[in-house]
């Protein structure tokens, strides 16, 4: 049953075993860093367990009992992924280790077959490294060229470039975040893909820090390849997903060879299993796929549009205590409608580390550094910030905690 | 805990920090950094007769890595590289009074360490090649 209103985070919080632990500070936990991963409920952590207890086997080959359960709890996560991302179907659902190797999967499967010299890839100043790098090396490889739409100062791509960009005629794919890891920005991907799609271009959305945190529906978006990771929506580390709309997927080649991806192989030629086994060679992640499905069950019970609203508050609530503190320089759109629940600062010339370092004394997860987005770090000339990223479980008070830390880091460091 | 870190002289070498700058006729320039936090390190040295006759270091990072990495200047200008070369991570640790930092931070108090310990193997990678592999050693193990 789908619930109403404002969470009742209490009760939510006793759903995680992790939020009842002291630190070696003696402190609670404050779990500031679910943009990095997201803690685990008992359910998810019980799914696996049940599955290692009652059911260990290999999945799609063997007929014995163990395998059929298996196979039914692995396929069954698959169904409620196509349904949460409202995908047509689960031919359109491949399991990866995480985004990085569902966004690898594309610039190694589609982009050697449909990349050429001269051809352009369009991405973002915003974007991780794992939306970046794979680009890189499919551009040199191919002689290639990789374009970036820019960020204003607040935080917005800069459309008017990225409309240059499509004019140039030379883009044969867009990639693009949803949501900032660093700065939250929401980008304008049904703008992004409709301009996109009037040029016949296809375009890969970096969903990593969307789809945990708001509501994403794929034919609604129209976007042709969705990648995101489970561990940052209370599911296990090690499953990653790839959406790509059927009529793209039927025509890439392979990514990993081997087993589980085949129908038939002879000495020296083999026919590819269906969609969308076909790309997942090897043994997969079955553990952590069955335990997945027990995160979306719980995300589907509370509501996405109710996490959204959840951390709007807890946003709009952070952006006015730290930005009110002496000092403090806080990154990305003013407004927490724009933004996802992403917080990055710095305090005067107090380095990332250093604040992270004093705030771990208040028991205060939180994370320090570049966050994979160097190429954004430059923009943004600062060599790191720190980030305060929230989920379903955190509070008010939680926030009142690191402001609490940020005053001691003042009088540290004589600010 | 963070009170016994952020004392007074490393906030000291973080804001006013020894040796920091260019040095263009430098005998060694070498870099580095860590990828964990991003902090970087390149140090500049002459050396003449096996010893440091200047030293200067370029950076940016936290206040334990640049803190150390100022101290680390001042400890080992004017020295004869044979006793620099020996240096230990203890040396470091107990040069800036940091004896009890969590594994993610000795990084970026070692940082400046390691970088002059790569400054030195391309020093003595002709010269003496037996401590250049000793000192290639030490280094990746920091």
């Amino acid at each position: 049953m789908m619930q109403k209103g404002l969470l009742n985070v209490k009760k939510i919080r006793k759903d995680f075993p992790i939020l009842k632990r002291q630190l070696d500070s003696g402190k609670p936990l404050i779990y500031l860093d679910n943009a990095a991963t997201t803690q685990k409920p008992l359910a998810v952590i019980n799914a696996i367990h049940d599955y290692y207890m009652n059911y260990n086997s290999n999945i799609h080959r063997a007929v014995h009992q163990l395998a059929e359960e298996a196979t039914a709890a692995y396929e069954s996560t698959r169904q409620k992924v196509a349904k949460f991302i409202n995908a047509r179907s689960t031919d359109e659902i491949v399991f990866t280790r995480n985004t990085t190797e569902a966004i690898n999967l594309v610039a190694y499967a589609w982009g050697r077959a449909n990349i050429g010299k001269g051809d352009k890839i369009v991405i973002t100043e915003i974007e991780h490294h794992s939306n970046i790098v794979p680009w890189q090396i499919l551009t040199q490889e191919k002689g290639a060229k990789l374009e970036y739409i820019g960020v204003d100062d607040s935080g917005y791509l800069k459309m008017d470039q990225y409309q240059k960009h499509l004019d140039s005629k030379k883009v044969k794919l867009v990639s693009v975040s949803q949501m900032s890891n660093v700065l939250g920005t929401i980008t304008p991907v049904n703008d992004i893909i409709k301009m996109s799609h009037e040029r016949g271009i296809p375009v890969l959305i970096d969903g990593a820090q969307s789809v945990p945190h708001m509501p994403v529906d794929v034919q609604k978006m129209d976007c042709d390849f969705l990648a995101f990771s489970a561990h940052k929506m209370l599911g296990p580390t090690g499953v990653g997903i790839l959406y790509v709309k059927r009529e793209i997927l039927e025509n890439m080649p392979p990514f990993i060879g081997g087993g589980d991806m085949i129908k038939e192989v002879h000495k020296y030629e083999t026919r590819y299993n269906d969609l969308p086994y076909k790309f997942e060679g090897g043994t997969p992640n079955i553990a952590d796929v069955i335990g997945f499905a027990a995160a979306i069950d719980y995300l589907n019970n509370i509501g996405m549009d109710r996490v959204r609203d959840h951390e709007i508050d807890i946003t709009r609530y952070a952006l006015d205590r730290i930005g009110g503190v002496k000092g403090v320089t806080i990154y990305g759109p003013p407004n927490p409608m724009d933004r996802g629940g992403v917080v990055s600062f710095n305090i005067g010339d107090i380095h990332p580390h250093d604040l992270a370092t004093i705030m771990n004394d208040h028991g205060i997860a939180i994370r320090s550094g570049h966050h994979c987005a160097q190429v954004l770090m430059e923009r943004l000339d600062v060599a790191a910030t720190s980030r305060a990223s929230f989920y379903i479980y955190n509070t008010k008070e939680e926030v009142d905690a690191l402001i609490g830390a940020l005053d001691e880091a003042r009088r540290l460091f004589k600010i | 805990m963070s009170d016994d870190i952020y004392r007074e002289i490393i906030l000291d070498h973080y804001r006013n920090p020894r040796n920091k700058g260019k040095m263009p006729n430098a005998d060694v320039s070498i870099h580095d950094s860590n990828p964990l936090c991003g902090d970087e390190i390149d140090i500049h040295m002459k050396i003449e007769d096996d010893k440091i006759r200047d030293i200067k270091f370029e950076g940016r990072g936290c206040a334990i890595s640049q803190a150390s990495a100022s101290m680390l200047t001042e400890m080992v200008m004017n020295k004869q590289l044979t006793s620099v070369k020996d240096l230990t991570k203890d040396d470091i640790l107990e040069n800036i009074g940091l004896t009890n930092l969590g594994p993610a931070r000795i990084k970026c108090a070692l940082l400046s360490l390691k970088v002059l310990k790569l400054g030195m193997v391309k020093y003595y990678a002709d010269r003496d090649p037996t401590s250049a592999k000793k000192l290639a050693e030490d280094s990746r193990a920091l």
